[in-house]
């Protein structure tokens, strides 16, 4: 229904689409995920339920960026993905939708994509200090030696504070 | 980086920075607070999280999908047994099975126990933040006899871990519907005694009414579910709106509010676990025997008795130990109403025995997210009872 919408109104925006197990999925292109937005807002879909992100390092567009949206009248769910390149930033949701502020902070912390318009793009999770991005499909697990990297400004560097 | 702390200029003149948190009573694990105040007055609010990050979606991706279910007790420790739900839940979405009946009413069950326990401790931990110190003490009686019934049906009373892809761990014990039976007799009357503390009592009214409120077009905008959304007069609970695990058949009402203060969350939280009271009396009138577990030999593992004494059963249990179950490749987002809100699962999978990305989207985060609007321009004694009625939990919030 709201992916008809979509391709009526914004044609050549949706790159793909699938159904799996009941839930819509759309793919649309960087450009144009604000006039996507604007549209699903028009179209009841204004609760934001989540943003997250995936990382697929062999892919050239290396990460999909997540976004849930919740139609509260309807109880209709759409999933819209953006493949972003590393390096690559997004439009921020945050003015539009408030909760788009801590989940977008999250991203960037978790996979170090940047958002574009974010009044205050810092970590959410981890320290100010930390170095890499904790889901990126290249973090070790085990962290890695955060502490005493070279270079590192972390708090306990060498027993002094930088 | 921005600072939070301020240079010695700007801490001239009446401003005072206090920190609340990481360790403080108030705080519901550790999270820190840095208030800034002009005399009583909260002229801003910084919230830092973080300090319970274990890398639980990071983790996930090096887990099995059966490993990853004790992780899930560790979200909202006040509620486990229902994280263990969503995620089942979400994983059988994916491979898109239906569990048996008995399974299912047995999901309802804990389910909503444990919405009774975590509302009880929100409740209870809010009138004591604020200086009401008995109800807690009714309260934490009941919370009690609904851990000894975890305890009697999963062996733990905190981390449950009592579901499992396609079923449950074990069926409920023999006694535990007579103590079920009990406890719904002896938590009505603990609620009456709570409500008769606090639903009338002035004091209660000068400290919560008013406070914290939300407009339902904000709680929207700022991402709530809940109990804290339904008492900003949003009738969405996903339990009426997108029934799971059979709640369409069950008779229950949703309670909303009017203003989304502390009050009215007040009000919604304890008229829930009403509702939770009578949908677990429908779940003891239905509970009819049954296999607890689906039939299927690629998900379910064989019995114990059967794997030490018959050469097939050692097999199959070694190949869904060592190579998972067979998952099909896709991408599926669950969600179900636990105590604080929406608990969404977002799982990518690959096709392999690991999730390739596991998502857990936490009911507390947006609610939390919007603590400055709410606090601020409010004493800072608002701030500790905004915080509770909020029911921040922190393994569920930094994950």
């Amino acid at each position: 229904m709201i992916i008809e919408h979509i391709d009526a109104q914004l044609p050549g925006t949706i790159t793909d689409r699938h159904d799996f197990r009941g839930d819509q999925t759309v793919v649309i292109t960087r450009e144009n995920l604000l006039a996507v937005v604007d549209l699903l807002h028009r179209e009841g879909f204004q609760f934001l339920v989540d943003i997250t992100a995936v990382d697929w390092p062999e892919r050239e567009q290396r990460f999909d960026v997540v976004y849930h949206w919740l139609n509260l009248a309807s109880q209709e769910r759409l999933r819209v993905k953006v493949p972003v390149a590393d390096g690559e930033s997004v439009a921020s949701l945050a003015g539009l939708f408030k909760t788009a502020n801590w989940f977008e902070r999250e991203v960037f912390d978790l996979f170090g994509i940047r958002f574009e318009g974010h009044p205050d793009l810092r970590r959410l999770l981890t320290w100010g200090d930390f170095q890499g991005h904790a889901l990126r499909k290249d973090f070790p697990l085990d962290g890695g030696d955060v502490f005493c990297m070279e270079g590192c400004t972390a708090p306990y560097n060498n027993g002094e504070r930088s | 980086m921005e600072s939070i702390a301020m240079t010695r200029q700007q801490l001239d003149g009446d401003k005072m920075i206090v920190n609340m948190g990481p360790s403080h009573p108030t705080t519901h694990g550790t999270l820190r607070i840095v208030l800034e105040l002009e005399g009583e007055t909260i002229t801003k609010a910084t919230p830092e999280m973080g300090y319970l990050h274990r890398g639980v979606e990071k983790l996930g991706e090096s887990l099995s999908y059966q490993q990853f279910i004790p992780l899930t007790d560790r979200l909202n420790y006040c509620s486990s047994i229902m994280n263990n739900v969503g995620y089942t839940t979400a994983v059988e979405k994916l491979l898109d099975i239906q569990i048996p009946k008995r399974a299912q009413q047995i999901r309802v069950l804990v389910s909503e126990l444990a919405r009774i326990a975590d509302h009880l401790v929100c409740v209870g931990v809010n009138a004591v933040d604020i200086g009401a110190f008995t109800a807690f003490l009714y309260l934490f009686r009941q919370r009690e006899t609904i851990y000894d019934l975890f305890e009697m049906a999963a062996g733990q009373r905190l981390h449950t871990s009592f579901t499992r892809i396609g079923g449950l761990f074990r069926d409920i014990p023999e006694g535990f519907v007579p103590l079920t039976e009990r406890f719904l007799v002896e938590c009505e009357a603990s609620l009456d005694e709570m409500e008769n503390l606090l639903t009338h009592n002035p004091i209660w009214h000068d400290r919560t009414k008013g406070i914290g409120a939300i407009s339902p077009e904000d709680a929207v905008n700022w991402g709530y579910t809940g109990p804290c959304l339904r008492a900003a007069g949003v009738p969405q609970d996903l339990r009426k709106a997108q029934p799971y695990l059979g709640y369409e058949t069950y008779d229950f009402d949703i309670p909303i509010g009017t203003t989304g203060d502390v009050f009215d969350r007040y009000l919604v939280r304890t008229e829930e676990m009403r509702q939770s009271l009578r949908i677990i009396r429908q779940v003891l009138d239905r509970l009819e025997p049954g296999p607890v577990m689906v039939d299927d030999p690629k998900i379910a593992l064989p019995s114990k008795e059967k794997v030490y004494t018959r050469m097939e059963s050692l097999i199959h249990h070694f190949k869904l130990i060592m190579h998972g179950m067979e998952m099909p490749v896709g991408e599926v987002y669950s969600a179900t109403e636990a105590a604080n809100g929406e608990l969404g699962f977002y799982i990518v999978s690959d096709g392999g025995k690991n999730p390739y990305r596991i998502r857990v989207r936490p009911p507390c985060l947006p609610i939390f997210s919007s603590f400055e609007d709410q606090v601020k321009g409010g004493l800072i004694a608002d701030a500790v009872a905004v915080l509770g009625a909020m029911n921040v939990i922190a393994g569920e919030l930094d994950r």
